[in-house]
């Protein structure tokens, strides 16, 4: 993705792209070679490129014209050289060539130096990557050659590890169905591996050399591109066409793996791959100083101009009298006043040109590049478990970091490890969550009975384990059975191990813990997936995948089961399964309710659905899908349809709920950054609740926030745009602490200028700043509550408005919509934190680009993915994360960190100091200017305004370049004020960088009049006391006075450089040696009689120094000349900071008290527990893996693996004996209820629900609904997922014991029992006898509203409270939104007394498990809504409760024991 | 001098120049207590920090030369060395002027640097494949530091000391500046009642102008004799490149061919002159000549000397006559002299040590003046013996011989007298200056204990100053 304007462009390049113009024949050369394009004229080049690479700009030869015509491009390189050409026209020649020549040339070697040797680096790397071995196809066996040689249509033959030298379509390879599997580390960044597949007529057609070479294929496809993940095509051959796609290619820059030898022909050559066509230029951002630094010098520029006007012009009035009168010049002067004038004016330009800093510029990129590198070098931004340095890719934006105001964040990857793990799931309405942490870890794994369990995942639940392993719950089987089948995970086996290989690290977690808990995916084909359940291998026979996009937010797998049912597995976000739900049922809303908890504990959640395909609806769709997968055009389209249209009547199967972990120590950066008046957004694209709750977890929002939300927004933004009055000043909103929380869609309508002209984003708007004064308060501002609380705190300062003119219309509409967007970004930037959730990149590039538009301050984007990238390139830093999402970010980013944490520490520290650093280099270094230059204007007016330079010509010349040079570099590479630990204990000391506060144009004055003072003290101190003196110690002739002068400047200029260093270490006291020694061996040299015998008019200052120097009084006019100025300046310095930190201190002392009255009031928190909790779509996945799978044949099963379950898989005609008719399976999973009923009841996992039992008079609708109360309520704190893993050993080892223990008969009703026996009957026989269903389903088979009255029936006998019939009425409407708003509504007012879950939940831990130990019927009345967590009660009091009974230790029951044999011998019946 | 900022700043800073809140090491303002040595140095350097928890200067010294020494030597051969592991937390830093610093604070940033870094720390440069950087202490910035923080306190001894200093040196030179006699004569003539006046017209030639003046005071010891110009402007950028100092330099080819920068004084008449250009061709060429007039009317002429006016450099170096024969007429054959000149420059004296281009007088007047108005040395008047005073009081008579006409360019021309001393000739301004400079520092150096005063009862913590 890039920038606005890029992307634009981009479709533009697409379609243009998109005719298929590229003809490639294999093994042709010659044929290939015809094409020609136009170049220029009737110039023709070969169309196809070589696979030559050559990034090197410049040669041999062509360096130092081409070097020189790109320096002399610069603006002032291009001004100096000019300057240099006109000195040489004697007329107007003021100052001899060396003193601007010597440091020009100077500064031209030093640059083309560096270029030199960034070029020779980049031929030396070109020359390796084009000497590559490879092995060409020559006549009729593969020769070894270089990449270099390789042509377009080439055949290539590739090994193990090799690198792929150019886009090839991959014809055969050793591996089954010809596979090959890749790595694309070097293209994306990810570490996984891909497969690519020939098509399947090369695959069995070339299985020699020698048919290789007789194969005479034409690939007819698209012009070369940057689409790195698209290809279209088609190869023919033989008079047949095959179609070809991105799944056929090897991309250039990818290395073969797990494959041992596999042919290619080249189609892109060189320049012509996707890679390299993706080698984009480098965004070049510049910085605020760098832009001030150039206005200053054309400031500088134009000021020079001006004075040497002024200059020509006293020139003109006194050169009538030099040529009247002085008559010993008067045969100086030929040419006529004017005349004389103009040439005047040059020779002041050219006096005068010194005055602007050239070398300044070339300073300021060594010292950018040395900060850079200190970055690079730091070690505690060494982010050491995956070797990640920190890394200033750009090294010109270094003073940036150091006045950054906005963060911008990505949340996933960035503030979260992206490092997911399967946390919870919900089944059939019932949640399962880990188990209590209570326990220490155990020492045994539970899931060692599996051989293939990775014993890694975290997640331990011994009732769900127990569940599975019983494998008597239709719902939890194909639970699980979908995990296993339903993905694109890749898998490869390395030393007797499964290694899963998943595009997103969601679906990798889902897989695995699929496969922990006996769902072992073990192999895919491309039409078969073979899983291991529960011991038993079946093979799976893929009928379709139809994959994730972001538009589908889903991926369904249509698979032929092995009894010879066809069944669809989707997985999505909860918004699109629940659409396409065959029924709504109290599962449904349990699960619903499941995953609002899921949310809001920031899990990621995903629904799980399946459906029974009839085999007529299938062999239709079947065709359908076959004509949509061949279309040319629209096939994507199509495609969706056709998914669509499958993806109907789902029925529910559960959710799972993932947890994202926070990354180290972002709470406390955050809260670091936000002392240094930081102001941080989260902009993700995940959901509200999730974004929210990172939000709290990170600190980011804390309790005694008001949160703003859309409608408040809306309110307060439509107030600001009528009144267009300036409401929202700091002063008003800084009492209060606000945040924002909008998503996406709204920034959608509220940006709407931005949306329309991207253009936009360029200009900076200036909106008239003079606002009204308020008048007086609105009052429907009063309309709701939080309203209310809102204008309580804003009422003062709201205001109606003077109306506004109608008359400006054709402006006002634009001008309303930038008023709201700047109102918008007003009230934001007020608040504390803003998060804006779901979001799309571009929307984050948006953001990114309001603020800089309004608010002219620096941002910076961190984020590590693709999604990011967009953000990253607008924002004015951009940092990228080396994380797991890929490298994408980072090869766009400005900085590499390996950790958000590390943020801190580049900012506080490395970005402080950089601004430290440039401020003062750019103050010293215009102060050193005007000190050492202005002199000469002074002497101008005592010279007759002749230009007659003061210093000598070797003093300008070797001025900036030796005397003064080494001391400010010094300061850009070295200088400290504070050291880091300071700098980082103390974050109020960043906030000067985010005020410019040094350097600015104020600063910029003071230097310059700093410099103009030190310059009129050494010049008229000198002038005064030489003044009409002469003799032995006098210096009244020119060389003496300019020396007098010469050396009180410098050493004036070094003193101010001793005074300004706040770092004094070794380094600094050799540079300013060195810089003295440089002058006085430089001068020594100069002046020597050697020097001037060889050029008397070059060195004309013989000896001056020293006859000047030995006399002791001149010594004295120098020392008086020097500590008149450093003295005031040194008292300046004293006494300014002690004043103002006194009327600091005063003023503390005055406003004091009035800062407490406002940090004193709480806040009521009222906002986060109103939402609606809809938990989404968080699926961090791509797309395009399904058709490598369906396309690609299948990966071959690792010998070992396929061994193991060889030895243990039974026989494929058991596996047919043992499927059982389509309709069983459907029976099957309508007796998921009952059976999870029973389950429950029989296990007696939970002690509510058991409590319920007695009490309810149907214990049908009295399981789901109690089932529907526990999810409702199963917000499990998050310190509970974290517990997990310190469950105690001795509970694991209880476990199994504890969860056989079979029910008191007294809790178990009649009807339970029923079912109990039949479910027991079925999970022995597998599979039912099907007459049992059927009465079973009957009862299940109600209508939806009869069910959900039942339920309701239930519920009102178990409550009593008042608000229940609120929710009976909300119950009886089966319509979403108020369904929604029962869930919404009745939690309001309990969180309000308990807040923040975060914080108050560990004291809730204390102080409820013993009241819910006791096992009372009181606990089961209690209102299930009004606890805010009862989940974690139920769950810590179900585990008490298993582990005090635990003594009593009764013997496993035999069919648990035998379980395992048991289903073997079923099987084989 | 300046009192060192200690690494972490310390709640208060104590103020300086208040003994019992100094820390003890800050009046040693060059003891290597002073400089920085940051705690989080190279993991390994820590058993090193540790091993001297010394309080004594002299154990300071030491250790901190022998900690410089292990540093680079380290540096040089990273495996010498030992490198024992020890607790981070108990490292103590620089024992020195840390008094008052929190070694808790010190010892937690370590600690939480050691955290992050996480690696092993006796690895400098971490194992070879990994992308760890070195840790050292360029590399990391920790380079040894001294940190001065300029407040009210540190710096007020400075402006005291230069009071101190300058006031003394102000008061000798301005004493010595008016002990020196000086008397300057005005002989421009411009005014009717001047004896000169006669001269301005051209046509007058040779004109001699008589100036009668009277000496108060004599003029003791060396007696140095000027002519001073005034709008003159020898600074004009044409006129001081109108020279060849080659040609001056005694080169030949230079002598016969001058170089185009002294246009248009280059040739006349097809003749090269010599000395070419501008400068020389205005070469000042009045001739003054002082008489004492006793008491008897015969006036006594007073020995001016012509050499010893020039520098040396000048003299002996930058100027030489062109080679050739002991003739000097010879040597400057084929050449003409300025336009100006009323003798060619192998004319102007009749000592040949002090004639052609070394001739004292050209090469003072070709060393030209910065400014408009200036003074020339022109002649030497030796002091005789010490029983006679050189110049006794009297009445005296200058003899101008008035060649040189500045009245078209309104300028003035002067003849001075001046005795000289160590610093020169008569200087009032820059005895002034000093005094004027030290009295200021001084003030300052008051506000600053006042302010420095008031600094001290409001805030502490050391601030932070750009």
């Amino acid at each position: 993705m890039g920038s606005l304007a890029q992307r634009e462009g981009l479709q533009d390049d697409e379609d243009k792209n998109s005719a298929f113009t590229w003809e490639v024949q294999a093994n042709n050369r010659a044929y290939n070679a015809q094409f020609k394009e136009k170049v220029f004229l009737c110039w023709r080049k070969k169309k196809y490129k070589t696979n030559v690479i050559r990034t090197a700009k410049y040669n041999f030869f062509s360096f130092l014209p081409l070097n020189l015509y790109e320096q002399l491009h610069r603006v002032s390189n291009l001004y100096f050289l000019l300057i240099i050409i006109l000195q040489s026209i004697p007329d107007i020649s003021t100052l001899p060539w060396f003193s601007l020549g010597a440091p020009m040339v100077c500064l031209l070697f030093i640059r083309a130096t560096r270029d030199l040797v960034d070029d020779i680096g980049r031929h030396k790397s070109d020359r390796a990557i084009n000497n590559r071995p490879c092995q060409i196809l020559m006549g009729k066996s593969f020769k070894r050659k270089k990449w270099r040689d390789l042509c377009v249509g080439d055949v290539v033959c590739l090994h193990k590890d090799n690198i792929v030298p150019a886009d090839m379509l991959l014809l055969a390879s050793t591996e089954p169905s010809s596979l090959c599997y890749v790595e694309t580390v070097d293209i994306d960044g990810e570490t996984n591996l891909k497969f690519r597949q020939a098509l399947m007529v090369t695959h069995k057609e070339l299985t020699s050399v020698k048919k290789m070479a007789s194969f005479q294929g034409t690939v007819t496809c698209e012009a070369p591109n940057s689409r790195m993940h698209r290809f279209v095509g088609c190869l023919e051959w033989n008079d047949e066409k095959y179609s070809l796609d991105i799944g056929n290619l090897l991309l250039r820059g990818c290395r073969i793996r797990n494959t041992d030898t596999c042919y290619g022909m080249v189609i892109y050559a060189g320049f012509d791959t996707k890679i390299m066509k993706n080698c984009g230029k480098i965004h070049l951002k510049r910085t605020k100083l760098d832009l001030l630094m150039n206005k200053l010098v054309v400031v500088i520029f134009i000021s020079v101009v001006l004075i040497c006007l002024v200059l020509a012009f006293s020139f003109g009035f006194s050169v009538r009298e030099f040529k009247d009168q002085h008559y010993y010049l008067s045969g100086l002067h030929g040419s006529s006043v004017a005349a004389e004038s103009f040439f005047i004016f040059w020779g002041f330009l050219i006096l005068l040109s010194v005055t602007i800093p050239m070398s300044m510029f070339i300073l300021s990129e060594f010292i950018y590049l040395g900060n850079s590198v200190f970055i690079n070098w730091d070690v505690q931004m060494y982010y050491q478990p995956q070797d990640v340095p920190a890394k200033a890719r750009s090294t010109s934006l270094n003073d940036h970091l150091g006045q950054v105001e906005y963060i911008f964040s990505d949340k996933t990857g960035t503030l979260t490890q992206n490092i997911l793990t399967f946390n919870k799931c919900c089944i059939n309405g019932r949640i399962y969550g880990p188990d209590s942490e209570a326990r220490t870890r155990p020492k045994e794994n539970p899931y060692l009975w599996n051989k293939f369990a990775d014993g890694k995942l975290l997640f331990r639940n011994a009732a769900l384990l127990h569940l599975v392993r019983s494998n008597r719950d239709a719902a939890v089987r194909e639970f699980w059975r979908l995990l296993a089948i339903c993905h694109t995970v890749m898998v490869r086996e390395s030393s007797d191990q499964l290694l899963y290989q998943a595009a997103s690290p969601d679906e990798g977690a889902l897989v695995t813990a699929a496969r922990n808990f006996g769902y072992v995916f073990l192999s895919r084909t491309q039409d078969t997936i073979t899983i291991v359940e529960l011991g038993e291998e079946r093979v799976y026979q893929v009928l379709a995948i139809m994959d994730f996009n972001s538009m589908r937010k889903r991926m369904s797998v249509l698979v032929r089961k092995p009894e010879g049912t066809i069944c669809l597995y989707t997985k999505g976000a909860d918004t699109v399964i629940f659409e396409r739900l065959h029924s709504r049922g109290a599962t449904e809303f349990a699960t619903e309710a499941a995953l609002a908890a899921f949310a809001q504990e920031t899990l990621r959640t995903l629904c799980l659905a399946y459906r029974e395909v009839a085999e007529d609806i299938y062999d239709d769709w079947q065709q359908r899908h076959q004509e949509a997968s061949l279309l040319l055009q629209n096939r994507a389209q199509a495609l969706q349809q056709v998914y669509n249209e499958l993806e109907q009547n789902l029925k529910l199967l559960g959710a799972t709920a993932i947890e994202d972990r926070l990354q180290d120590g972002v709470p406390e950066t955050i809260k670091c950054l936000k002392k240094s008046n930081i102001k941080i957004w989260v902009l993700t694209g995940d959901k509200q609740e999730t974004a929210v709750n990172v939000g709290f977890a990170c600190e980011l929002l804390s309790d005694n926030m008001l949160i703003l939300e859309e409608k408040e927004i809306t309110r307060i933004l439509e107030t600001y745009w009528e009144s267009n009055n300036n409401f929202l000043t700091k002063k008003s909103l800084s009492q209060v602490k606000l945040a924002l929380v909008i998503n996406g869609d709204f920034l959608d309508k509220l940006l709407v200028s931005l949306r329309k002209e991207p253009r936009a984003l360029v200009q900076n708007v200036n909106v008239d700043e003079a606002w009204q004064e308020p008048g007086q308060s609105r009052r429907d501002f009063l309309y709701a509550r939080r309203l209310s609380l809102l204008c309580r705190r804003f009422g003062l300062s709201l205001a109606a408005l003077p109306a506004e003119d109608p008359a400006e219309d054709s402006g006002a509409r634009h001008r309303s919509e930038v008023l709201q967007e700047r109102a918008f970004v007003d009230l934001a930037s007020n608040c504390q934190a803003v998060i804006c959730c779901r979001v799309t990149p571009k929307q984050k590039a948006l953001m990114v680009a309001l603020v800089k538009k309004y608010h002219q301050v620096v941002t910076l984007a961190i984020g590590d993915g693709a999604n990011d990238v967009n953000m990253i390139k607008t924002a004015d830093v951009g940092v990228g994360l080396a994380g797991q999402e890929g490298m994408q970010a980072v090869q766009n980013s400005d900085f590499v960190l390996g950790q958000f944490c590390f943020l801190q520490r580049l900012l506080l520290v490395h970005g402080r100091w950089s601004y430290v650093r440039i401020c003062k280099f750019l103050r010293y270094f215009f102060y050193k200017t005007m000190a050492s230059m202005m002199v000469q204007i002074w002497f101008a007016c005592y010279n007759g305004f002749t230009a007659q330079p003061l210093y000598e010509g070797w003093f300008l010349a070797l001025f900036n370049l030796l005397y003064s040079t080494l001391p400010v570099l010094y300061i850009g590479l070295f200088e400290q004020d504070v050291s880091a630990e300071q700098s980082l204990e103390q974050p109020e000391l960043y906030l000067a960088g985010q005020k410019d506060e040094l350097f600015n144009y104020w600063v910029f004055v003071q230097a310059v009049a700093h410099g103009v003072a030190t310059s009129l003290v050494n010049f008229f101190m000198t002038l005064w006391i030489s003044r009409d003196t002469a003799g032995p110690a006098s210096f009244s002739d020119h060389q003496s006075f300019a020396v007098v002068v010469a050396l009180s400047s410098l050493l004036s200029i070094t003193m101010e450089v001793i005074l300004i260093i706040k770092y004094w270490t070794v380094l600094c006291v050799v540079t300013v040696l060195l810089s003295l020694g440089f002058y006085a061996i430089m001068t020594t040299i100069t002046q020597s009689f050697w020097l001037f015998r060889v050029s008397p008019k070059t060195f004309p200052f013989l000896y001056a120094d020293l006859s000047v120097l030995s006399s002791p009084s001149i010594l004295l006019v120098v020392l008086l000349s020097v500590s008149i100025n450093t003295c005031p300046v040194l008292a300046l310095r004293v006494i300014f900071p002690a004043l103002k930190k006194l009327l600091a201190k005063e003023e503390k002392v005055e406003e004091g008290p009035s800062e407490d009255l406002f940090a004193v009031e709480p806040l009521p928190h009222l906002y986060r527990e109103s939402r609606a909790r809809r938990s989404s779509y968080a699926f961090s996945h791509r797309e395009g893996y399904a058709d490598l799978i369906t396309q690609g044949t299948i990966l071959r099963r690792g010998p070992g693996v396929s061994s193991d379950i060889a030895s243990e898989s039974i026989d494929p005609s058991d596996e047919v004996a043992s499927s059982s008719p389509k309709e069983s399976h459907w029976h099957l999973r309508k007796m998921s209820f009952l059976g999870r009923k029973k389950r429950q009841s029989q296990g007696q996992v939970s002690s509510l629900e058991v409590q319920h039992l007695p009490t309810t008079s149907s214990s049908f609708s009295m399981d789901r609904q109690s089932a529907f109360h526990s999810e409702n309520q199963l917000a499990v704190p998050r310190y509970v997922l974290t517990s997990t893993s310190r469950l105690s050993g001795s509970f694991w080892e209880q476990l199994p014991r504890v969860q056989e223990r079979p029910l008191s008969p007294k809790q178990r009703p009649p009807s339970e029992k029923l079912l109990l026996t039949k479910e027991r009957s079925c999970s022995h026989q597998e599979k039912p006898p099907l007459h049992r269903e059927s009465q079973l389903s009957s009862s299940e088979s109600q209508p939806q509203p009869l069910g959900s009255q039942s339920l309701l029936s239930g519920q009102l006998t178990l409550e009593s409270q008042p608000d229940s019939s609120e929710e009976k009425s909300a119950f009886l409407k089966p319509s979403t939104p108020l369904w929604k708003s029962w869930q919404k509504e009745p939690l309001t007012p309990k969180e309000g007394t308990v807040p923040l879950p975060d914080k108050t939940h560990k004291s809730q831990v204390e102080t409820l498990p013993p009241s819910l130990e006791e096992p009372s019927t009181s606990t089961s009345e209690q209102p299930m809504e009004v606890e805010p967590w009862p989940a974690e009660k139920q769950s810590s009091s179900s585990m008490e409760w298993l582990l005090v009974p635990g003594e009593e230790q009764p013997s496993l029951p035999p069919d648990e024991q035998s379980l395992p044999s048991a289903e073997v011998t079923k099987g084989q019946q | 001098m300046i009192r060192v900022r200690p690494p972490f700043p310390s709640p208060f800073s104590p103020p300086p120049l208040s003994p019992p809140l100094v820390p003890p090491s800050s009046p040693s303002s060059l003891s290597p207590s002073l400089w920085r040595l940051q705690p989080t140095f190279a993991s390994c350097q820590r058993p090193l920090a540790e091993e001297c928890p010394a309080s004594s200067a002299l154990q300071r010294r030491r250790l901190w030369r022998s900690r410089w020494w292990r540093r680079w030597r380290r540096r040089l051969w990273p495996s010498s060395g030992s490198c024992q592991g020890q607790p981070a937390g108990s490292l103590g830093g620089p024992p020195a002027s840390r008094g008052a610093v929190p070694r808790g604070s010190m010892a937690m940033n370590y600690n939480a640097k050691d955290e992050v870094d996480g690696g092993p720390p006796c690895a400098p440069g971490g194992t070879a494949k990994t992308r760890r950087p070195d840790n050292t202490a360029f590399k990391q910035q920790r380079l040894p530091a001294w940190q001065p923080i300029l407040t009210a306190g540190t710096v007020l001894p400075i402006f005291f000391i230069i009071g101190l200093i300058f006031i003394p040196i102000g008061i000798g030179i301005f004493v010595t500046s008016n002990n020196i006699r000086e008397i300057e004569i005005d002989y421009t003539g411009t005014e009717p009642s001047s004896p000169c006046n006669k001269c301005l017209s051209p046509d007058v030639t040779p004109c001699i102008c008589t100036i009668n003046f009277t000496l108060e005071k004599s003029f003791e010891g060396n007696v140095f004799m000027y002519y001073g110009l005034s709008n003159f402007y020898q600074n004009h950028r044409r006129y001081v490149k109108s020279r060849d100092d080659s040609q001056l330099n005694g080169d030949s080819s230079a002598l016969l061919n001058p170089s185009k920068e002294c246009e248009p004084y280059r040739r006349n008449e097809d003749k090269p002159i010599a000395p070419c250009g501008a400068i020389a061709n205005s070469m000042f060429n009045d001739t003054l000549e002082l008489f004492l007039i006793g008491n008897d009317s015969y006036p006594v002429p007073i020995t001016l000397k012509k050499k010893g006016i020039a520098w040396w450099t000048d003299k002996n170096v930058k100027f030489r006559n062109p080679p050739g024969g002991d003739n000097l007429e010879e040597r400057f054959k084929g050449t003409t002299k300025p336009v100006n000149w009323l003798k060619p420059v192998y004319m102007l004296d009749s000592d040949p040590d002090n004639n052609g281009f070394i001739n004292e007088d050209f090469i003072v007047w070709m060393r030209t003046a910065a400014l408009p108005t200036f003074r020339k040395l022109y002649r030497l008047i030796e002091r005789k013996s010490d029983l006679h005073p050189t110049l006794p009081a009297g009445r005296y008579s200058l003899n101008i011989t008035y060649n040189y006409p500045v009245h078209y360019f309104d300028g003035r021309k002067r003849m001075i007298l001046s005795t000289i001393s160590w610093m020169g000739g008569k200087n009032p301004f820059l005895g002034i200056a000093y005094i004027a400079v030290g009295s200021i520092s001084f003030l300052l150096g008051v506000v600053l204990l006042v302010i420095n005063h008031k600094y001290r009862n409001s805030s502490n913590t050391a601030d932070i100053t750009i």
